[in-house]
């Protein structure tokens, strides 16, 4: 791959790897986390590196930041960093480097911000630290910053602690702090992956606005190629620690060489705009009725006049027949898992109905919900968490069902036959679950689900943790499982693409409301509500395919 | 701010409340009760002790004996020592001030040294450092303190000499060097068992810490690896610590009670063991209700020092 680029000299490029080979510990799966790998950052431009978990992009921004931990080693190569050479630098060249003339931002901004210091200090910090300005002066080019970035009151935001802003503010204020001495290379790993889909296309827009104001070179690592179609000016596609194919975004995405990169592109979700084939398993009959559904969440004391109280359902109503899905999307915050978390009455409703198969399962107790209890179920979003680690496959899929009366040697027949039809040989019976890969732990979750043989199935972002490739298997398997069994779902997910895969139906949430409910054509085609144009819109790489005149005046 | 105040100080009175009842009960279910020692003496009659029952309140139903003696607890009247008839809060009075210097000394060197350890411990994982540091906790934790102050008093009193094997000082010298002189072999053994578990809590703590984002975003800005570990990560992970400095006081209470005993200091502890020998119960339930005031106190200024501290908790 390394002859298929153009020779660039050190002054065109910002930053340019050369044979870069890191190696992993061993016992590893693998015996390099990057081998080989080579890729020029021209100055002024936007190079998005993609590849799935595990390719080995994140280490390849470490070692660029001279950030890796101890334990892997930089084998050999090269890397220049606007004429400097990193790999063999004493640390100190490095910190010198540091947010001076390298700046990183991380994916998730909540995490990424010291919670005990005011947003003012954490970017001061940077110029304190490279030596620059005096009190005063940092402090105004810390408010200059908050406002290059947009970040509203920025006299204010100076005293702020992070815990008080959204993500995205956090993002913004992650952006000033990478700013704060115009590096020459801004380096962004994944730095929209945690956020809304609305958030995100601001942050995008900001970036790529920044970049072009002050001429920086960016690194970008994201798994979205959504995110490449709007930013990118040229790609590098790794694989397993290998690139495997670059070019500029126009070649990459329209026309890919590599078969990895084609089958990437292809497990894309997009919109489809289009309706789902009705099953011929589905009848009208309702399985699920919700009406007027609420919940309002009170926090604090009601006796010390310290109460906040936190509508998160407000009057919800929905019908869902058998053997269809609806999806449920809105950002975070919109009420959406609560609502799923009320459908399965892990938490208790405050007012309103639900007819689960004509009866009122609102005002049930838990006992006696509880012979209700297998025919809904659930399918989680982590699915490492959601697997109990010391159990084995068999074990966590017999338990439930052997609770409710099943004897053993049935529920193991069954486990047996259920593992088999979600893609997973029977010998994954007797194996513990740090043995899977997520892909195979989401199976394991489906089929735990399935065998209490349910009428309705509730997934609650069941994809979201997953690499593009693997949750197009999954969707797959959910839509292949609903035709064969006539269950049906509620697929909660924050993603408008994913939904417009599977879903029947839409609801659209937002502020604990269903601000828009109805079929995908209408949704994504031709859509009522402000809000669910503005969420479209946000889709990043994407204008719906089958545009129809409707359309054009979205 | 002021609702969560209210919140944990109603919280730490129903706790109060809870611990009396339970501590009045049981100090009652001893068999023999207050007067027992008196039915050894031949020279009292069954009718002097049924005088003394009578004039002391020890005739009445339980509920309202401690009804009585919570009532005038509230209102200041802490009772009077069976022993010298000596209001019980001047007893404790007497005896509070060295055990609060031994307390206070023993904590002050966990703290330092276990925070010192604890830190060290983290960056320097797996290190020779490291090792010993794991071990030498584990040899603290599993030895009782009485034995610390055995060897101590026989290594460093008898043996060297340097240190005085017991009491708080020398009759007839009352030197502040003279005090210190004292206080280091009784504070530092003490002080063994909590370096120990302090040193752990932090290295765990500090561990948690470094392996967050925020210090590698703070590694990202080019700060020194110094700042970094005064800055981002002790800040953060002393934090929790403020909490389990709280939650460990009882524990340095009870230390103290074995320490004292060991070292013949003349504090609380000696005073609770010697009251419990002579069924002193007033002084007793005095000692006991103190101390829980004093858990509870210090649970909740630990609280609101965390409150203060991180600006979460201290908004919301």
């Amino acid at each position: 791959m390394a002859a298929s680029i153009q020779a660039v000299s050190v002054h065109d490029a910002a930053l340019s790897v050369r044979g870069l080979t890191v190696d992993l510990p061993k016992g590893m799966e693998r015996t390099h986390a990057v081998e080989n790998i080579s890729f020029d950052l021209k100055r002024g431009q936007i190079l998005c590196i993609i590849g799935e978990s595990g390719s080995g992009k994140s280490v390849t921004a470490n070692t660029i930041m001279g950030l890796l931990p101890k334990l892997i080693p930089v084998s050999s190569g090269a890397i220049h960093l606007d004429g400097t050479a990193i790999i063999g630098a004493p640390a100190k060249t490095l910190r010198g480097l540091r947010g001076r003339v390298v700046s990183m931002i991380f994916q998730d901004p909540l995490s990424a911000l010291n919670p005990l210091m005011t947003v003012g200090e954490q970017i001061t910090e940077v110029l304190t630290a490279h030596g620059v300005g005096t009190k005063a002066s940092r402090r105004s080019r810390a408010i200059e910053l908050l406002s290059e970035v947009g970040l509203p009151d920025p006299e204010l935001m100076y005293y702020q602690y992070p815990f008080r802003l959204s993500g995205g503010q956090r993002q913004r204020v992650m952006i000033a702090m990478a700013l704060a001495l115009e590096p020459t290379v801004l380096i962004a790993d994944e730095p929209t992956t945690a956020l809304d889909v609305t958030t995100q296309a601001q942050i995008l827009k900001l970036i790529r606005d920044i970049q072009r104001r002050k001429g920086m070179s960016v690194m970008f690592i994201t798994h979205d190629f959504g995110v490449v179609a709007e930013i990118a000016d040229s790609v590098v596609v790794m694989e397993k620690g290998r690139v495997v194919e670059q070019g500029t975004a126009e070649q990459v995405l329209k026309s890919p060489t590599h078969p990895y990169t084609q089958r990437l592109i292809a497990a894309v979700p997009h919109l489809t705009g289009e309706d789902r084939v009705v099953q011929e398993k589905a009848s009208n009959e309702t399985i699920l009725k919700v009406e007027g559904l609420s919940k309002t969440y009170c926090s604090g004391s009601a006796l010390f006049g310290s109460q906040r109280i936190v509508p998160a359902v407000k009057d919800v109503s929905f019908e869902l027949a058998a053997g269809r899905t609806l999806g449920v999307v809105g950002e975070s915050g919109s009420g959406k898992s609560s609502l799923g978390r009320l459908l399965i009455k892990l938490q208790d409703s405050d007012g309103g109905r639900i007819l689960f198969e004509g009866r009122d399962i609102a005002r049930l107790s838990e006992s006696e919900f509880r012979p209700l209890r297998p025919r809904i179920q659930m399918i989680f979003q982590d699915p490492f968490a959601s697997l109990n680690p010391r159990s084995t496959i068999g074990q966590i899929l017999t338990v439930g069902p052997v609770a409710h009366g099943m004897p053993y040697a049935q529920a193991r027949e069954e486990a047996r036959g259920l593992l088999a039809r979600v893609g997973l040989d029977a010998g994954a019976f007797g194996r513990y679950p740090h043995e899977f890969s997520g892909g195979q732990r989401q199976r394991i979750g489906i089929a735990r689900a399935l065998m209490f043989k349910p009428k309705l199935l509730i997934a609650d972002e069941a994809v979201s943790a997953l690499d593009v490739s693997i949750q197009a298997q999954i969707l797959k398997l959910l839509d292949q499982i609903q035709r064969e069994t006539g269950v049906s779902m509620i697929f909660i997910t924050h993603d408008l693409r994913v939904a417009s895969q599977i879903c029947d139906e839409i609801a659209v949430m937002q502020k604990g409301r269903i601000v828009e409910h109805g079929p995908p054509s209408q949704i994504f085609l031709n859509p009522q509500s402000a809000y669910t144009r503005e969420l479209v819109t946000a889709i990043p790489g994407e204008r719906p395919r089958s545009t129809r005149p409707a359309a054009a005046n979205v | 701010m002021r609702g969560f105040l209210l919140n944990r100080l109603s919280q730490s009175l129903v706790l109060l409340l809870i611990v009396s009842v339970i501590g009045f009960v049981v100090l009652n279910l001893i068999p023999g009760g207050p007067l027992a020692q008196f039915g050894l003496d031949p020279s009292m009659t069954q009718d002097d002790l049924d005088r003394l029952r009578e004039q002391l309140g020890l005739n009445r139903p339980l509920w309202m004996q401690y009804l009585d003696w919570a009532w005038r607890l509230v209102q200041g009247d802490w009772g009077h020592s069976f022993r010298d008839g000596a209001p019980v809060l001047d007893v404790i009075g007497r005896h509070l001030v060295a055990t609060l210097l031994l307390m206070g000394s023993s904590t002050v060197i966990a703290i330092a040294i276990g925070t010192w350890i604890g830190i060290r411990g983290a960056t320097h994982r797996y290190s020779v450092f490291d090792y010993l540091a794991t071990v030498g906790a584990m040899v603290a934790l599993s030895i009782p303190t009485f034995w610390f102050g055995l060897v101590g008093i026989y290594v460093f009193s008898l043996r060297l000499g340097w240190l005085p094997a017991g009491n708080m000082y020398t009759i007839g010298d009352g030197s502040a060097l003279n005090y210190l002189h004292h206080l280091i072999m009784p504070s530092i053994v003490l002080a063994l068992v909590h370096v120990a578990i302090w040193s752990r809590y932090m290295r765990t703590a500090t561990l948690d810490v470094i392996s967050q984002e925020f210090v590698k975003t703070a590694r990202a800005k080019g700060l020194s690896e110094r700042r970094i570990l005064m800055k981002h990560v002790v800040g953060n992970a002393l934090l929790p610590m403020i909490t389990l400095a709280g939650m460990q006081l009882p524990s340095v209470l009870t230390g103290a009670l074995v320490t004292e005993t060991v070292f013949t200091w003349p504090g609380m502890g000696r005073l609770f063991l010697d009251s419990l020998g002579y069924s002193d119960y007033p002084v007793v339930m005095g000692l006991l209700m103190f101390s829980a005031i004093l858990v509870v106190l210090c649970n909740l200024v630990a609280d609101i020092v965390v409150a203060i501290i991180d600006p979460r908790i201290r908004l919301s």
